[in-house]
């Protein structure tokens, strides 16, 4: 068990840089999410974690060993790939049996660690197959079998679900869950998903061509966006977000509608500042199909033609139009809606945010 | 011929038939037929005197052609395994160039460009006693003071082929490995350092057996052309000295055109195909289980 440091970590491919000295802290079993769109240089971060990729500039620990220089062998780390990077020549016992081979230990110890992870993921039917005979979810099993066999300081992730259809993916999301309940250690996971990283991390890190944008819990990420960025990055579907300026009390947008100015915006912006807004569809509904039961203090109801609804069941999403833009709006309890009807829809201003359009910061305090 | 009307398809495979009969099969079934006969070029009423196994016999007895059996089953084992090492190597340095690979191919290829009976009066040449390159440079360098006789001593003469044939063809295997490092997917080979290997142990567990099946085919492309080699040697020593590097198809060349001796000659020949088939059948069996070992797709 151990704790992950980056500091002022680099990473240059010849002139290009692609992942700039970004510094980040994990604790002894935290499960860490590194979350972005792809190209954003998570692979490169995680790799150079493993020692599989040297670093340009700075610095990496593991519990208090520097690693900079360490080949992977010597960093005690196990690592899933997302094209599982099975020994295909190899049977699913050997596989995962492997690290400990090479560590040299005796067959007696190998055989009963093999057991008990083929147990723990429902492998044992599976151990004399190869990987050529095994299905895309049961190849994922063998590949964290070989992760967890060898009891790691550190479990690294590099996008292990990305190959499986949406419902094996949800089936295995759960039993990682599990899985780092039950092993305790470090976990570092990439994904390109951020319901993934939502629902498994305890932290998440959000990066953005090679720069992290925010590190928290998904609680606060998803509450206090720290930029535009993540706000848009995080939730789904995303929120709504549109430029406005600052007017008397108000935020005028684009076509000259306005929105009364957020209460707690209102000391942390000046007349004539360019801003966006942004508003959770959850917090956008039509007026009595809210998720707050009791109206919320700051709402404001605006009257809108509808564009267009995604029925899913329970919820409809509502598309409708505000100021010359396309709003997405939450319905709860849905009513039948038609595209060019007129709705009530509800602004939570409350639960609204705002960024200053220049630097994309939040506004908020 | 009136009434007898072939259907479309036979018709139409016949000329294939045809042909294939005329330059293939009975060639075939003549120079099997001939091994059972005294045929001497020289007398050809011969080939019709049928004398069962009696060349089959006569070989088996026959001391010098067990030598020359041997001798190319011991070029066949040196080689293949000399080239394996050799281009294992190469194509693990090539493998490793960040730039200018395409040309380091094409630099390995060269050696197979060249027409073998070429290759042999270049090495004749370098080999050569007096003048050649090799002993020259020796002198020059002072690792030698005199004359090393290489295509003259038998043993030297032996070495003097194995190096020219070694030469001529480690790209073989050098290009067949080269493309399975290729082919070779790089995440196991990741997985294996995260897993804890050394270089060697990647190599020796997970590299290793990724490129087997491909050395397998070199090796029997290899064989069978070691077993049927002929030029190289015939340029160099024409299986001298005092027949100290006579192999299979020298002595059957000989036998059949110095000697005229065609029906033992094919007899021979027979035997030689059969060492052929043989070395095919081993190698194939163990690239399909190579191939089966890493659950290749091809
Ligand atoms: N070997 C390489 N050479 C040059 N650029 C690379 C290399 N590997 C990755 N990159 C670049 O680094 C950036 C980050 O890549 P990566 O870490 O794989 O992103 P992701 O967040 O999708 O995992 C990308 O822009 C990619 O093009
Ligand atoms: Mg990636």
């Amino acid at each position: 068990m151990a704790t992950v440091s980056l500091k002022n970590l680099v990473k240059k491919y010849g002139s290009l840089e692609v992942v700039h000295a970004i510094n980040l802290d994990v604790a002894d079993r935290e499960f860490v999410a590194l979350v972005g769109p792809s190209g954003c240089g998570k692979s490169t971060t995680l790799r150079m974690i493993a020692g599989l990729e040297a670093i340009s500039g700075g610095h990496i620990h593991i519990g208090d060993r520097e690693v900079n220089n360490l080949p992977p062998r010597q960093r005690n780390i196990s690592m899933v790939f997302q094209s599982y990077a099975l020994y295909p020549h190899m049977t699913v016992a050997e596989n995962m049996g492997f690290s400990l081979k090479i560590a040299g230990r005796s067959q007696d110890v190998i055989a009963s660690a093999v057991a008990d992870a083929a147990k723990t993921l429902g492998l044992e039917e599976l151990l004399d197959r190869r990987p050529s005979q095994l299905s895309g979810g049961q190849r994922q099993r063998v590949a964290m079998g070989r992760a967890i066999v060898r009891h790691p300081d550190v479990f690294l992730f590099d996008e292990p679900l990305s190959n499986l259809d949406a419902k094996l993916r949800m089936q295995m999301r759960t039993e990682i869950k599990k899985l780092h309940a039950k092993v305790q250690s470090t976990v570092i996971y990439v994904t390109h998903d951020q319901v993934e990283a939502m629902t498994l991390a305890d932290r998440i890190v959000i990066m953005r061509d090679g720069h992290i944008e925010q590190v928290g819990p998904p609680e606060e990420v998803f509450r206090r966006p720290a930029t535009r960025f993540v706000a848009g990055f995080i939730g789904s579907p995303t929120m709504n977000l549109h430029d406005a300026v600052v007017g008397d009390s108000k935020l005028i947008f684009g076509n000259g509608d306005t929105l009364p100015l957020p209460a707690q915006f209102r000391d942390r912006v000046t007349a004539g500042q360019k801003v966006i807004f942004g508003l959770r569809p959850d917090d956008l509904y039509p007026t009595g199909h809210g998720i707050h039961s009791g109206e919320a203090a700051e709402v404001h109801a605006v009257e809108v033609p509808v564009s267009l609804t995604e029925p899913l069941g329970n919820e409809t999403l509502v598309f409708a139009e505000f100021a010359g833009q396309d709003w997405i709006s939450r319905m709860l309890n849905p009513k039948t809606l038609r595209s060019g009807d007129k709705v009530e829809l509800s602004f939570d201003l409350s639960q609204s945010h705002l960024f200053d359009a220049q630097s994309e910061k939040s506004l908020r305090g | 011929m009136r009434g007898w009307k072939p259907a479309p398809h036979v018709l139409l495979l016949l000329p294939a038939f045809v042909v294939l009969a005329a330059v293939v099969v009975v060639p075939l079934l003549l120079s099997l037929y001939s091994s059972f006969t005294p045929f001497r070029l020289t007398r050809p009423d011969t080939i019709y005197t049928f004398i069962g196994f009696r060349n089959y016999q006569r070989l088996f007895a026959d001391m010098e052609f067990w030598a020359a059996f041997g001798r190319t089953v011991l070029l066949l084992t040196i080689a293949l395994n000399l080239e394996m090492v050799l281009g294992l190597f190469l194509a693990l340095l090539v493998e490793k160039a960040t730039r200018g690979q395409r040309l380091l191919r094409t630099i390995m290829m060269f050696p197979m460009m060249f027409s073998p009976i070429l290759v042999g009066f270049q090495f004749k040449f370098m080999f050569n006693d007096n003048i050649g390159l090799v002993n020259n440079a020796l002198q020059s360098l002072g690792l030698t003071d005199q004359a090393i006789p290489w295509l003259i001593d038998g043993k030297l003469a032996f070495t003097s082929i194995l190096i020219a044939e070694v030469w001529s063809s480690t790209s073989v295997f050098a290009i067949f490995i080269l493309a399975g490092l290729m082919a070779m997917p790089k995440e196991p080979l990741e997985a294996a350092k995260v897993d804890g290997c050394t270089p060697l142990q990647s190599f020796r567990y997970v590299t290793w057996p990724f490129i087997m099946p491909f050395a397998f085919i070199a090796m029997t492309i290899r064989s069978l052309d070691i077993a049927r080699a002929y030029d190289i040697v015939k340029i160099m020593t024409d299986g001298g000295p005092a027949k100290r590097t006579e192999i299979l198809w020298t002595l059957i060349s000989r036998t059949a055109y110095s000697d005229a001796r065609m029906g033992l000659a094919n007899a021979m020949a027979y035997v030689a195909i059969f060492l052929s088939i043989l070395f095919t059948v081993m190698f194939f069996r163990q690239l399909a289980k190579a191939r089966q070992q890493i659950g290749a797709e091809w």
